[in-house]
């Protein structure tokens, strides 16, 4: 039974990633194209340091320095009088309210936290990338329709609003179809970040003497488990390459580019 | 234990010389700097013998997918299409485990199973087909004027493509195929996360990294180092690449010369 919901976990994360991923990478291309300096040190320096370093750095990285900032935050919040340091030695110590999940929480708060600190990690790091797309989107929507906005008297916001980001999309579309493709490939992942997904259960599963499941004795079936991943995947990847092709023909219906013919 | 010392004792760590024992408490910022740098020849080994076995294995397969013959084009694309289509991480646990199945069942092949062979052999041919689907692109937008040109002078077949299309398909590929190998290197860290057995310790620099990030409980210090290694790392992929480059575009006009950008194509 837990193979089958660990797909749903992969597919979930697909479906809760990519939005999330979409607007930090939103966020991230709005700030590097922003008038104010440090805004937009921050947003290239988001969008470099996340890409130039290995992504599996990145999803061990934050996933304790996520669990350690939020308990410290709820630490500051929670326990104000608690006079020790944080740091003693090689341990990081807060008080017993400040820490998530709470210790006498169920089996499930555990697994849906791991869960949530696992797409948090995952949308910032596809944040960075699609940041990059959107940015490069965003420069590519023609001068001459800003500046026929700008004749009509439309303010930045304005501008931004109905003109830039409608239009953009079509000239990102590429580039996030390829970080589609590549945030497919890149759940398996999870199963680093201590998931029990469909990684973990084709381990588990496949190898010879597991001892939960003692009912199905079988020999070493993790190499089949894993062609069967490998299959999934693949036509994964097919079918949403079949789908996004459909839909950039759609989009570029009637432009005058190269890619819309007719 | 002075800083000179912990260099001398952890500097070939990872290879399995040097001190046996990995420091256990009282981590310096010395030992993680030392240790992780130690783990990163793991990643060096990998990334430039998969790099340089890759181009030659590419460069057969993008000429097979451009061929007209049947049964030279589907092999190569099915290859490129299951290296590409599917995770690295799930390749490495599928030739692990296939690996292992071939030792049980036939006892030859054990150094398959060790990460230095294994994970190669993966490694190789995963960017083998990154880097031909690379290749084919830049084979299908060589201009069709030099070719004709070859054919004026009475070039045919080997000799046409060895010295007319050949040159031109590596000069249009270059730029992506940098991004492929400061890729390719980002890629070797997934080696011992991903079933292949660390032997006595000696990982490579992610296994370091996350070894202390586990003892301190703290993150913010071996990761910035690793990540100060690797983009050390990519500075000299793209030093080392941006030449070749200058060489391939030698005998074209100043301005004409196509920049190098790294732009890194993701995971795979």
């Amino acid at each position: 039974m837990g193979l089958y919901w660990a797909f749903g976990t992969v597919l979930i994360l697909l479906a809760i990633t990519a939005p999330a991923a979409l607007m930090f990478g939103f966020g991230g291309a709005m700030a590097a194209r922003s008038n104010v300096l440090p805004m937009r040190w921050f947003g290239k320096g988001y969008i470099a340091i996340v890409r130039g370093v290995p992504d599996i750095a990145f999803f061990l990285f934050f996933v304790i320095a996520l669990d350690q900032g939020f308990e410290w935050m709820r630490h500051q919040y929670l326990c104000p009088d608690w006079d020790q340091p944080i740091r003693q030695g090689n341990d990081f110590v807060v008080c017993q309210a400040a820490k998530l999940p709470l210790g006498d929480a169920p089996q499930w708060v555990h697994e849906v936290y791991g869960f949530f600190t696992a797409v948090l990690t995952f949308a910032i790091v596809f944040g960075a990338f699609a940041a990059n797309v959107l940015f490069g989107a965003m420069n590519a929507v023609p001068k001459g329709q800003i500046e026929t906005a700008q004749a009509y008297g439309m303010t930045p916001a304005q501008i931004f609003r109905r003109i830039t980001v409608p239009q953009m999309w079509v000239y990102a579309l590429p580039g996030l179809s390829n970080l589609w493709m590549v945030l497919i490939k890149a759940t398996p992942l999870l199963f680093l970040l201590g998931v029990e997904d469909i990684v973990y259960w084709a381990r588990e599963l496949g190898s010879s003497k597991t001892p939960r499941f003692t009912d199905y004795p079988h020999g070493d079936w993790r190499l089949w488990y894993f062609l069967g991943l490998l299959v999934f995947y693949l036509s994964f990847t097919k079918l949403s390459e079949f789908v996004l092709e459909r839909i950039m023909k759609r989009l570029t219906h009637g432009q005058a580019t190269l890619g819309g013919a007719s | 234990m002075s800083c000179w010392d912990t260099v001398q004792a952890y500097a070939f760590r990872s290879l399995g010389y040097g001190e046996r024992l990995l420091p256990r408490d009282d981590f310096t910022i010395c030992q993680q700097v030392t240790l992780i740098g130690s783990g990163m020849l793991w990643n060096i080994y990998f990334g430039l013998l998969a790099l340089i076995a890759g181009f030659v294995l590419a460069n057969a397969v993008a000429v097979a997918k451009a061929s007209n013959n049947i049964w030279l084009r589907r092999p190569a694309n099915w290859f490129i299409l299951i290296f590409r289509g599917s995770p690295l991480f799930i390749q490495f646990f599928l030739a692990y485990f296939l690996f292992l199945t071939l030792k049980q069942s036939t006892g030859a092949f054990s150094w398959l199973t060790s990460a230095w062979a294994g994970a190669l052999i993966v490694l190789f041919l995963n960017t083998a087909a990154y880097t031909a689907e690379i290749f084919y692109g830049a084979l299908r937008s060589v201009p069709k004027g030099e070719v004709e040109a070859a054919d004026a002078y009475g070039m045919t077949g080997w000799s046409r493509f060895r010295r007319v299309i050949w040159p031109t398909m590596m000069r249009l590929a270059w730029p992506a195929y940098t991004n492929e190998a400061i890729f390719l290197f980002h890629a070797t860290t997934l080696v011992f996360f991903a079933g292949f057995p660390i032997v006595k310790q000696g990982g490579d620099a992610l296994y370091y990294a996350s070894y202390f990030a586990d003892k301190t409980f703290n993150p913010f210090v071996p990761y910035p180092i690793l990540a100060g290694f690797f983009i050390l790392l990519t500075l000299c992929v793209i030093g080392i690449f941006g030449l070749i480059n200058k060489r391939l575009n030698r005998h074209l006009p100043q301005q004409e010369k196509r920049k190098l950008r790294y732009r890194p194509q993701l995971i795979r």
